[in-house]
């Protein structure tokens, strides 16, 4: 593990980790005509556009799937989100989700939980892309709370 | 003689900013010190409200403020009493649309362009929805010129008004207004001009123009924000019902409801209106005036140009307007989303906007929804394109990311 954060702290793996990420987004595309919960995010920023998609079993996340036209930033980070939050119980998503809102409010953050998304930890510097780094993050904390709330 | 070196000691941002490249004139530009010590002037020395006072200052700020319709008479060549004061453009065309929904029925149409900002749009849209006229769009060329001949093939009896921005805003196209307003005269319909981009930049002449109504704000010709003009044809303005009712507009009122209006322009002024900011438009204007705005427009004019040859030999960018000779450079770099191009830019200092830019239905002539929009003004350098030009050359996938990470 302390190699692998070694990693995550040198500055050129997390630039080719975003850039793999924009060019090569990972779960992109939305799924049809399947019982995937659905957010569009386009109210907040003129820019960024973007859905993201929530295939919930039961207590587990089984799929994250999103498209949109976006900039690096929220590219990059929603795709990296899907890695992480798939295969995870919402309590466990809804953890990394808040370390990760830490980290882009600046505040301690543990680490091991975002793995590959520290590469956004000095988005904070750039106050105009904050909203970039979070969009598919907010998207995907209201599906799961609204989910919470169902039932 | 237009000395770009002494105007630049006018603004304060500048001397401030040395290091900064504000190409961000089309959103707003920068205030000139007589405009900022105009306005410090009011709250300092004779801060009152204006119509309803009996004392010196108030008498003061009453009639600066009034005299600014006189300077804005002489800035588009009409008449004082067709000055209207209003917050912005998009305040002027709600109005303008408030009051033609009164006249507009069913199958009416109104004439605009798909390179329209947002607020000579959605004021339109609403009409559409709730008095179910036509909204018809004007053809345009790659570039968002009009085409005059597709422009009067618009026409029909349903046609009862026409409304476009002089100057585009995203890129810079300079619209036949005289032509089109003779063609729209034709079939009786209202011609409408939004010069947001255009005041502050070149000549606007109302009479040269023969347009019925005609709006800018006053932020985007170097005056405070929150202030702006409607100008109409006195008879016109006679006619229009005032969107907002209240404070003085009014001559009088009654118990039994009713209402004696102001005449034009003051009907259109309810509530204590942007005292200060109209005082700083005035002297905006003026100074505007002393300088030329032939000459202010030749300068931009030379400036582009320069601009253009500089950038059209980069190989790494996109450029959707090189033949117009005005307004903005819009750009993509190719392969870098605009915002992250805009971001690269920024963390060196230069300042433009990237998005959409307001006009939300233009990517249906440029073909792209998201580009970066370079916007300079009479205050910008050679030597600023320069620097400017050199960063855009840098940009790429990896510096945009570099920035943040």
């Amino acid at each position: 593990m302390s190699d692998n954060s070694n990693l995550l702290n040198d500055p050129n793996i997390l630039r080719e980790l975003v850039l793999d990420h924009y060019k090569f987004p990972h779960n992109h595309g939305l799924i049809e005509g399947k019982n995937y919960l659905s957010r569009h995010m386009a109210s907040d920023s003129c820019i960024d556009d973007i859905t993201v998609q929530l295939d919930l079993d039961g207590d587990t996340i089984k799929d994250v799937r999103f498209d949109g036209i976006a900039c690096t930033i929220s590219t990059a980070s929603t795709s990296m989100m899907s890695d992480l939050l798939i295969g995870k119980t919402i309590a466990e998503a809804k953890e990394i989700i808040d370390e990760y809102f830490k980290m882009i409010d600046n505040k301690a953050y543990d680490e091991t939980k975002l793995q590959e998304a520290v590469a956004f930890k000095n988005v904070y510097k750039q106050a105009n892309r904050i909203k970039c780094a979070t969009i598919g993050w907010s998207a995907m904390k209201e599906m799961l709370e609204e989910g919470q709330e169902d039932k | 003689m237009f000395d770009v070196k002494k105007i630049r000691k006018d603004f304060p941002m500048i001397t401030n900013h040395p290091e900064m490249i504000y190409f961000d004139n089309g959103a707003t530009t920068y205030k000139p010190q007589c405009v900022i010590d105009a306005v410090k002037d009011f709250y300092e020395n004779y801060t009152s409200n204006v119509e309803r006072g009996d004392y010196p200052t108030a008498i003061k700020a009453d009639r600066t403020y009034d005299q600014v319709r006189e300077i804005i008479a002489e800035l588009i060549n009409c008449e004082p009493r067709e000055v209207a004061f209003f917050a912005n453009i998009t305040a002027a065309m709600n109005q303008i649309a408030f009051s033609l929904s009164y006249d507009l029925k069913e199958g009416d149409t109104v004439l605009i362009s798909e390179a329209e900002h947002a607020s000579n749009v959605l004021p339109w849209f609403r009409l559409k929805q709730e008095k179910k006229i036509n909204i018809r769009y004007i053809p345009l060329d790659k570039q968002g010129n009009v085409d005059l001949e597709g422009y009067a093939k618009c026409f029909d009896d349903t046609v009862k008004a026409v409304s476009v921005a002089y100057v585009g805003n995203v890129l810079g196209a300079v619209q036949p207004i005289r032509e089109m307003s003779e063609i729209a005269h034709r079939y009786d319909a209202l011609m409408i001009v939004d010069a947001a981009q255009a005041i502050g930049h070149r000549k606007v002449d109302i009479k040269e123009f023969d347009c019925d109504l005609l709006c800018f704000s006053s932020h985007k010709m170097c005056g405070p924000d929150g202030a702006g003009v409607l100008y109409g044809r006195y008879e016109l303005l006679k006619k229009m019902k005032p969107l907002l009712l209240g404070g003085g507009m009014n001559a009088r009122f009654a118990d039994d409801g009713s209402v004696i209006l102001k005449d034009p322009p003051h009907c259109f002024e309810a509530g204590t209106p942007n005292i200060e900011g109209v005082i700083g438009l005035g002297t905006a204007a003026k100074y505007l005036m002393n300088i030329g705005l032939n000459e202010i427009h030749e300068y931009e004019v030379d400036l582009r140009k320069y601009f253009l040859d500089k950038m059209i030999r980069l190989d790494n960018i996109e450029i959707y307007n090189p033949d117009n000779i005005s307004g903005p450079l819009t750009f993509n770099v190719k392969g870098v989303f605009a915002q992250d191009a805009a971001g690269y830019l920024a963390a060196n200092n230069a300042c433009v906007r990237s998005g959409n830019h307001c006009a939300k239905i233009l990517h249906n002539v440029i073909g792209t929804d998201q580009s970066i929009r370079a916007s300079i003004y009479f205050y910008n350098t050679r030597e600023e394109v320069d620097r400017f030009c050199e960063l855009v050359a840098q940009i790429d996938l990896e510096n945009a990311v570099n920035i943040f990470i």
